[in-house]
């Protein structure tokens, strides 16, 4: 699907790092995380619970809840640093420039306005339209994320939207800027699997159609298989792989994300026993020195207990592991 | 093609534990009393399961699947008890569960089937120590007598479940998600159920904790011959885990089959789309037809077959005649259109092409 080399990068996160502070010390949240997502590429970012994905999101769009905060890092849009820029520039860029899809359609949506007067707002905030034209682009909107009825369904209240036509509202509503980003934090994690392929293969042909790039944050390794070029994996608050989907998902590099792969079942393949990766993601509060999921890895050698590793290139992809590292690694043959 | 029997249900070979026979649930969501009378409103009643039928042999796990609302969990509550059956019978090893009189029978029934919930946060008392939640059941169910006893037996099942005796002293919110969901199971097991309940027990999981329940439970069934009902709305999940699987929709089943015969030779176009929607995780380059439309409101369900307002095969005899149960093949299905011969092979044609 992508043909990376003659794109540019629209966004780029350099070395960026969330802290929380609390009375008992500082809890890193996101560490040391750089990553870019070209013009019209969709980017998954895959993790589990805690690897601080959603953290990394709402860094982006400036929406880190307090105390948590940008502590080191910077973060370039479209050839401009953001991530120190106010707040009142930072709204005009919400929304304009770069727009954000929860997981629950419920809470972005105001459950006392029609699904019309949010739009028209959303719209009028952005580009400069009277209210008819403004409810005509709301309709024609609600008609591209597929509503059926749209200029009937335009004036109800979004409780009278079932799941998966709420999640097209706020859709729209992402849409109504013409973005140039999209941050998709569990955009499908709250509806049926029918209705998750529908809106999946919806965000994939706005996405064509417009060109617009999009962060697809989600631990659903299905959805990201289905709808990324590029994947970053991350666990406890690092990215430890990175590289085309293909090569992810196929020829994982780095240790976790082969045993995360494993260890999803998949139909018609008839295993007895799921590969397993013993124990579970360490706690903000004690993470391991050296690489952070040494305690879990069948690989570890004791460098991976004390030195931290960073990104290197293996094949397409990027993988933060000793392994790859031939200076370090204490046998030369033995790679995953 | 036998038309499918409360008795049938074409589960062979193997002696039926469980079953579960023309079962139903109604809820009453009626407006509250003062506004029927005043706005003249009339009762409304939810029908949740609608006349299920299931036989699960002894030591096989079977499968409820289907979307939110589709009544798969309220067959687990009535399996476990905590429902009453509005009609049907739920036999247990050839008890009928309505006919139990005294305490003391009840009690008999009940140690022997167990309960493993979603939610392990929820489902795990925060106040008590781990030891005091998993011997619950022994308590209350007088199995073991003697504090000494009691402790041993406890330390023995959180080590069958991957924990050491010395959590015990813990509390649960010092256990992350994974390591919960194994207490619920100790404390399921505490009672040496034969037949155990789980209802979407990795759900809330990540997948890699996932992974590591799915083993423990499959080893478990191994070791004491367990037989499951498994609710989930994963079909990945439910082919590894399972023998059997029925696939529901808006209350009704509308297929079940052993399980290689329902991935391999889906009948009904539900359970066809259903296994489209599967995301390709293996990067094949299929491509897959998403399913049209959405689940109805089920206060208020289309007549005849519930499905036939999303199914491009149905026809006026689906928009008002309820299709039955019948056996076709490995199957059981229910579906005008497969015993009629209009549906296209699904090996043959592939999937039914709807639009996005």
């Amino acid at each position: 699907m992508s043909e990376a080399n003659n794109r540019k990068p629209l966004l780029r996160v350099e070395n960026l790092r969330v802290e929380f502070p609390t009375r008992r010390g500082t809890l890193v949240a996101v560490d040391d995380v750089s990553f870019h997502i070209d013009e019209g590429e969709v980017l998954g970012v895959v993790g589990e619970s805690g690897a601080g994905k959603s953290l990394t999101g709402a860094a982006i769009i400036g929406l880190l809840e307090p105390p948590g905060r940008i502590a080191d890092g910077r973060i370039v849009f479209d050839g401009k640093r953001i991530d120190d820029i106010g707040y009142e520039r930072m709204r005009r860029l919400r929304g304009d420039q770069i727009a954000m899809i929860f997981q629950d359609p419920l809470t972005s949506l105001n459950p006392l306005f029609t699904v019309g007067r949010q739009l028209t707002e959303t719209i009028r905030t952005h580009v400069r339209i009277d209210e008819r034209g403004a409810r005509e682009r709301a309709i024609e909107l609600l008609n591209e994320v597929g509503i059926p009825a749209a200029d009937r369904r335009v004036d109800q209240y979004p409780h009278q939207f079932s799941g998966g036509m709420r999640q097209r509202v706020v859709i729209a509503l992402a849409l109504a800027a013409n973005p140039r980003l999209i941050i998709a934090d569990e955009p499908t994690t709250a509806l049926d699997v029918s209705i998750q392929a529908q809106i999946i293969t919806l965000l994939k042909r706005l996405c064509r159609d417009h060109g617009t790039s999009v962060m697809l944050i989600t631990h659903d390794m299905g959805v990201i298989a289905e709808t990324a070029d590029r994947v970053a994996v991350m666990y406890a608050g690092r990215i430890v792989e990175v590289g085309p989907v293909q090569d992810v998902i196929r020829r994982g590099k780095h240790p976790y994300t082969h045993g995360l792969m494993n260890s999803i079942p998949v139909v018609r393949q008839d295993i007895e026993e799921l590969m397993q990766i013993e124990g579970a993601m360490p706690r903000l509060t004690d993470i391991p020195s050296g690489c952070a999921f040494n305690p879990r890895c069948p690989k570890a050698f004791a460098y991976c207990r004390t030195e931290r590793p960073d990104l290197v290139r293996v094949g397409a992809s990027e993988a933060a592991c000793w392994l790859y590292d031939d200076a370090r690694r204490p046998d030369a043959a033995g790679n995953v | 093609m036998l038309p499918a029997t409360s008795e049938g249900n074409g589960v062979s070979g193997n002696e039926v534990l469980v079953r579960l026979a023309n079962l139903g649930k109604d809820f009453d969501v009626s407006p509250p009393l003062l506004n029927r009378l005043l706005q003249h409103q009339d009762r409304v009643v939810l029908r949740a399961v609608d006349n299920l039928s299931i036989a699960i042999p002894r030591g096989k796990t079977f499968s409820l699947v289907g979307e939110s609302g589709c009544g798969k969990s309220t067959v687990a509550k009535l399996a476990a008890g905590l429902y009453r059956p509005s009609r049907g019978s739920i036999v247990f090893d050839g008890i009928d569960m309505a006919t139990l009189g005294t305490r003391a029978q009840t009690e008999a029934v009940r140690k022997r089937l167990q309960m493993i919930f979603q939610d392990p946060y929820a489902s795990l008392n925060p106040r008590w120590r781990v030891s005091d939640i998993v011997a619950e059941p022994i308590r209350a169910h007088r199995l073991i007598a003697g504090k000494a006893a009691i402790a041993r037996r406890v330390g023995e099942l959180l080590e069958q479940v991957g924990l050491t005796g010395a959590d015990g002293v813990r509390f649960p919110h010092e256990f992350s998600g994974g390591q919960r969901q194994r207490i619920s199971i100790a404390r399921a097991l505490a009672s040496q159920p034969e037949f155990l309940i789980c209802d979407e027990p990795t759900s809330a999981l990540d997948v890699s904790v996932q992974a590591q329940i799915l083993n423990l439970m499959k080893n478990l069934q191994r070791q004491f011959a367990l037989t499951y009902l498994f609710i989930s709305h994963d079909l990945a999940v439910v082919y590894h885990i399972s023998d059997y699987i029925g696939v529901m929709y808006l209350g009704r089943l509308v297929e079940w089959s052993d399980k290689r015969s329902l991935f391999d030779r889906p009948l009904h176009p539900y359970t066809r789309m259903l296994l489209d929607a599967i995301p390709d995780i293996t990067m094949s380059g299929r491509q897959r037809t998403p399913v049209a439309g959405e689940v109805p409101n089920p206060i208020d369900p289309p007549t005849g077959c519930h499905f036939h307002p999303r199914c491009p095969y149905a026809n006026d005899r689906c928009r008002t005649e309820v299709p039955t149960l019948m056996r076709n093949n490995a199957s059981e299905v229910a579906c005008h259109a497969v015993f009629e011969g209009r549906l296209p092979d699904a090996a043959a044609t592939g999937r039914p092409a709807v639009p996005e």
